[in-house]
Parts: structure tokens; sequence; C-alpha cells
């Protein structure tokens, strides 16, 4: 993905007060995102190291939904928490609507904190067993000194919004809530601080279907009231689909394919993409899984293969893709879909690729 | 549907953080009948000891040796005599006092230290998280008794070196609880989420961390009462604590050892009372923390 340079500005003023860019201004762009996590080794030796992210770059467009998919271990939820500077990246720069983060004259991480929160997965663990719900949401205000009466009375005007009754919710403990009570807590908190970029990692995945369903109805519909923008972290395709206007799918701390949610699930690119779709399940007999499915677990990320990731469980691997690592390209001229595969670089050596150095929209089979 | 639609015209009262906790814990406390009959148990203790000259009416230090060794009933001594015959209930009153001292001032400044040291190591980077562990567990290698007894020898008997060794035996133990539960609690999602909101770290840490480690020390600490009442009962059979004309429970057994063929029960009841106040203490530890666990459910 390239980022878009910074356009002149077509300012719709009454939209969002705090929107610097201007609407073509990717609200999100993460460039080259790395984090190497060492392992403890042997004295004097090189100490093996986790590849968990490894030159993440993407962008996210001001109100759309990114999903991100990919099997677990992929580095999908450190590529939240790097974004969140949960954990500090070792490599890569993040750009928040034309600001970068961090360095003299970017934004801080406290300022990106302000705009930009983060649903997580375990709606128990990531609720204060010790604190009472109204207090969990008021946190962050009061942390950014507003007065606690003031942030509480927030906090039930909040409750209210994602659909708990604050009288009743408000002075209860999380351990007294289901679980679909406690994730729409945890999107209360996210909301109090008035976040434009929500990251939402896995934020259903641990509720029943019924439950999910209504709080990803509940996403949609807090996303349109408050203009916001959301990365959607999910295993589950179906539902990233439903969500996501765009999806990036990564497979072993790299992205392999990204594009419109549409258009990728119509026409996967990447072999990995292709696997992952057909692995879904379907109630229609005639729709039946013809190609046996991807075996075995993803590589060790320790010691992940050389050039593409992926090649140890792909049946098109040949030795270019030994060789070298594919470089995650558009497709077509001006298409919005791009994937990281010899098969679809013109003369990158692969028998599969295209021969001519024109970029080819045959399917590649 | 608009963010002030559905606000509530009520006014909200302002809970104040913590207070809802501490009110729920005193319910599940009340709840519990094995605890509440320890603590009506401890209560007991600790009003006899505050109270001993009003509840008993001879001199703890002066007997008669025509009296010695009375056994239980026996009418102006109902608890019976001792070996030089003092009264015994007289004695067990006022020994409460050395007792309670002994078994509770080593457990409170150890806890005090302990907690922030282990609090401490558990947030701060691992070269401080090292140095404060692996510092401990220096105190760690000898067994507490055989530390007890070393610091209490090199420092000299007397009450207030017995409480500074039973001090420094019970920091470590304290430490690696506060480390344990404070690296379990800090890595877990909700300070991750309250860091993400851009709470300074000091914040973060007397909301989220504080509250959740501060309950298990405590239940720790409580049951550390009692083994600080038997350790300075040790110390003092020992004759490392407290000097013999004091009562004292530990030197009372000890000097009433020698009558154990003589009379056994009279023998026998200063370790009784010792047995039973730090049980109480055990059992109160259990009751806090099942109280303290609101997560449990009843």
């Amino acid at each position: 993905m390239k980022p878009s340079a910074d356009l002149p500005s077509t300012k719709s003023p009454a939209a969002e007060p705090r929107d610097r860019g201007g609407p073509a201004q990717p609200l999100l762009i993460v460039e080259g995102l790395r984090k190497h996590f060492p392992l403890k080794g042997l004295p004097f030796t090189r100490r093996p190291v986790v590849q968990a992210v490894d030159g993440v770059s993407f962008a996210v467009k001001k109100g759309e939904t990114l999903g991100i998919v990919g099997e677990s271990g992929c580095g999908k939820s450190t590529t939240a928490r790097l974004l969140m500077h949960l954990i500090e990246p070792d490599a890569g720069t993040i750009v928040f609507d034309g600001d970068p983060v961090g360095g003299l004259r970017g934004i801080s991480v406290r300022d990106l904190r302000r705009q930009m929160q983060m649903v997580f997965q375990d709606s128990y663990s990531s609720l204060n067993p010790r604190a009472q719900i109204a207090d969990i949401i008021a946190f962050g205000q009061i942390a950014h000194g507003r007065d606690a009466t003031e942030a509480r009375e927030r906090a039930h005007d909040l409750l209210a919004r994602v659909g708990l009754a604050p009288h009743l919710f408000a002075r209860r403990y999380p351990h007294e809530l289901s679980g679909g009570q406690r994730q729409r807590v945890n999107i209360a908190r996210a909301l109090a601080m008035d976040p434009r970029l929500v990251l939402l990692d896995e934020a259903v995945s641990a509720l029943d279907k019924s439950v999910e369903a209504q709080v990803l109805n509940l996403l949609q519909d807090l996303k349109q009231d408050l203009n916001l923008t959301y990365i959607f972290i999910s295993h589950d395709l179906n539902v990233v689909r439903y969500m996501s206007d765009r999806v990036v799918v990564m497979y072993l701390g790299r992205i392999v394919e990204i594009g419109e949610v549409e258009a990728l699930y119509r026409q996967p690119r990447h072999p990995y993409t292709r696997a992952l779709l057909s692995a879904v399940p379907t109630l229609d007999p005639r729709r039946r899984t013809e190609a046996p499915p991807l075996t075995g677990d993803p590589p060790n990320p320790i010691n992940p293969p050389s050039g593409c990731r992926f090649r140890t469980r792909c049946p098109f691997a040949e030795g270019v893709c030994a060789d070298r690592t594919p470089i995650l390209a558009a497709i077509g001229e001006g298409v919005d879909h791009a994937v990281a595969c010899h098969m679809d670089t013109a003369g990158s050596g692969h028998s599969k690729a295209p021969a001519a150095p024109v970029s080819s929209l045959e399917a590649a089979e | 549907m608009s963010i002030t639609a559905a606000a509530p015209a009520i006014s909200i009262p302002a809970p104040v953080a913590g207070k809802g906790y501490w009110r729920l814990v005193g319910e599940r406390l009340a709840r519990d009948k094995v605890t509440l009959v320890v603590a009506a148990i401890l209560l007991a203790v600790i009003l006899v000891a505050i109270f001993a000259p009003l509840i008993t009416a001879h001199d703890p230090y002066v007997g008669r040796v025509a009296n010695r060794l009375k056994p239980i009933g026996t009418p102006n001594h109902w608890l019976g005599t001792d070996e030089v015959g003092r009264d015994l209930w007289t004695r067990l009153a006022y020994g409460s006092r050395l007792t309670l001292l002994t078994g509770v001032t080593p457990v409170i400044v150890a806890t005090l230290i302990g907690a922030t040291l282990g609090i401490v190591a558990g947030i701060g980077g691992r070269v401080v998280n090292t140095l404060v562990m692996r510092t401990m567990d220096v105190f760690y290698a000898f067994p507490s008794v055989l530390l007890a007894i070393a610091i209490c020898g090199v420092l000299g008997s007397g009450v207030r070196n017995m409480i500074l060794s039973l001090t420094i035996v019970f920091i470590p133990p304290v430490v690696r609880v506060s480390e344990s539960v404070t690296t379990q609690v800090r890595s877990l999602d909700f300070v991750e989420a309250a860091r993400a909101t851009g709470a300074s770290l000091a914040m973060v840490i007397r909301h989220q961390v504080i509250a959740n480690v501060l309950s298990p020390i405590l239940v720790y600490a409580t049951s550390l009462v009692s083994l600080s009442i038997i350790l300075a009962a040790g110390l003092s059979f020992l004759g490392l604590g407290v000097a013999p004309p004091n009562a004292e429970w530990g030197s009372m057994l000890n000097a009433l050892r020698q009558s154990i063929y003589v009379n056994p029960v009279n023998a026998a009841l200063p370790g009784l009372v010792i047995l039973i106040t730090s049980m109480a203490f055990n059992l109160m530890s259990d009751g806090l923390r099942s109280a303290m666990d609101v997560r449990l459910p009843r």
C-alpha cells in the first residue's frame, strides 16, 4: 500500500473538528512496522527471536472498517498492541491523520491514545475486577484530568448508548455481567475517550453467535453515529466480511494480501487467502469443498522460512519462493488490491507468473 | 439515538472508588459463620490482652510455692497454678499481651516493607526485579526458624530483638507473594486497557494494580500472624525471646514442661491457647480470602 501523499484538503468543517488532513488523508498510515521478541538463549550465542510482526504496512482510510484476518499467531494482536504503543515497535512509522507519532514534530503517544482506543478480546480480564462499571468507564477521563463526577455522568450516558441501563449496571462489578454485557462495557470504555479510531481485537470472538450479532450491530450503529473508523481484527472470516470495507490477510507476521472485501472474498489471489476462504464451511452441499485444506501448523516464527513465508505449505511453491521475498504489490493499475506472491509478480521467475513485465489480471490457477 | 437521549435525569450518587468493594467484603464476611466465630475468638483474645488487670485477681509474677501445680477448678485459681504457684489464668491473660505483640508487630512491619518491595519488583524492570528477588532468595535459603534463631542469637535475647528477627524472617515471603501477584495483575488486559487510555503509570498503578494486589497480600499477612505467634513462642521456649519471669505463652510452656508428668493438663494449657489463637488467625485468613474474592460465588 502506498500511503497517499498530503493532498490539498477538501475540508468539510462540520464533520470532525479534530480532522487535520482532510478526507483524502488516511486516518492511519503504518509503514514497515516490525516487532521481534527476543527469547532467552545460551549466553554468547545469538538469542533466538520471534518475528511476531515483520514489516507490516497498510493504511486505514477515514470512516472505513479495515479487517485483519489470519490464523492465530500470525501477528494480528501484536499489530494492534503496536499500534496502541502498548508494546514499542522495533521499527516502522505510524502516521495518524498526517501527524507522525513520536519524534520531535509528531504527536505524542498520549495524544495518539486519546484518538485511538482498543477493545480487547477477553472481556473479563480487560475489566478491573475490583472496580464498578461506571468507574471503569470513567477512569480514562479522570486520568486525563476530567472532574470525577462529570466523568461518571458521562459513563452513565455511554452505558445507555451501548445498551446497558445505567441504573442497573453502573454500580455493578464485572463478574456480575455476562460476556456480551462485559464487551459492551469494554466498548463504552473505549468510547469514553472520544476516539476517532477504534481497534477491535477479536472483540466478538469470545461471544456466542446471537450475542455476537447484537454486538456487531451495535458496533455498526456506533460507527455511523459517532463517525468512527475501525480496525477489526478477527479470525472469523464471515464476521470480517460482514464488518469490513477492506481486508488485510496476514501470515506469520507479514501481510500477504490486502484489498476491497468483496473483491478479495470473490477472487482471492494469494494461495493462503484462497486456502483460508475455502476452509470456511458452508451449509450448501452443492458447494462442497473439493480442494484439500491446508495441513499442518504455520512454521515456527522463531525461524520463519526464507523468501515467501507461506512456501512450506503452498501447493505452488517453487525455487524462487525460497530465494526471494515476494513484495506486496497492486495487482493492476488503480486497483485497490495488492498481493505478495511471486505468481502475481511479472517476471518473478515463477512458472505461473505472467511473463511480460505488465501486470496481468488473469486469475492464477 | 444520541448519547444524551438515554441519559437518566436522576442525580448520580458519586461512589467513592473502593468503598463499595469493602462494604461488599463486610457483607460476605458477616455471612460466613466460621469466620464470625473465629473473629469472636480473636476479639476475645484482644480484649483479654487489653483488660488483663481488670479480669484477673492475682499478680502474674507472685506465687506461693505451697500452691504449685494446683489442678483446674481449684477455688480461687480456676485454671489452676503453675510450677511456682502463680495463677495460670492471670499468667495466660497477661501473656496474651506479649504474644499478640510478638505475633502481630513483625507481620505488620514485614508486610509494609515486603509489599512495597514486592510491588516495586513486580512493576519495575528486569534489573530491579532481579536485584530484589535474588536478594530475597538469599534469605530464603535458610529455614525460617533457623534464620530467626540465628538473628536472635546474634542480637541477643529480648522482646525487641525477637520482633526484629521475626520481621526480617517474614519480609522475603511477603515480597515473593507481592511480586508474584503484581506481575500477574500487571499483565492482565485491564492494566493494558488503562494504559491505553493514556493514563500515567502512577495513576494506573494506584487505581488498577494496587487494588488488585492488596487483598492477596493482606490474606497472606493474616496467615503469617499464626506462624509468627508460633515462632515467637518457639523462640521464647528456647530462651531467646521473652525472659522467664515475664508472662508469655511460649516461655510459660517451656517452664511448665518439667511438670508434664505431675499435672499434664496445666502444662498443656499455654500450648492450647497458642494453638487456638494461631488457628484462629489462620481461619481468619481463609475467611478473608473468600470474602475478598468478589468473583467467587457464595
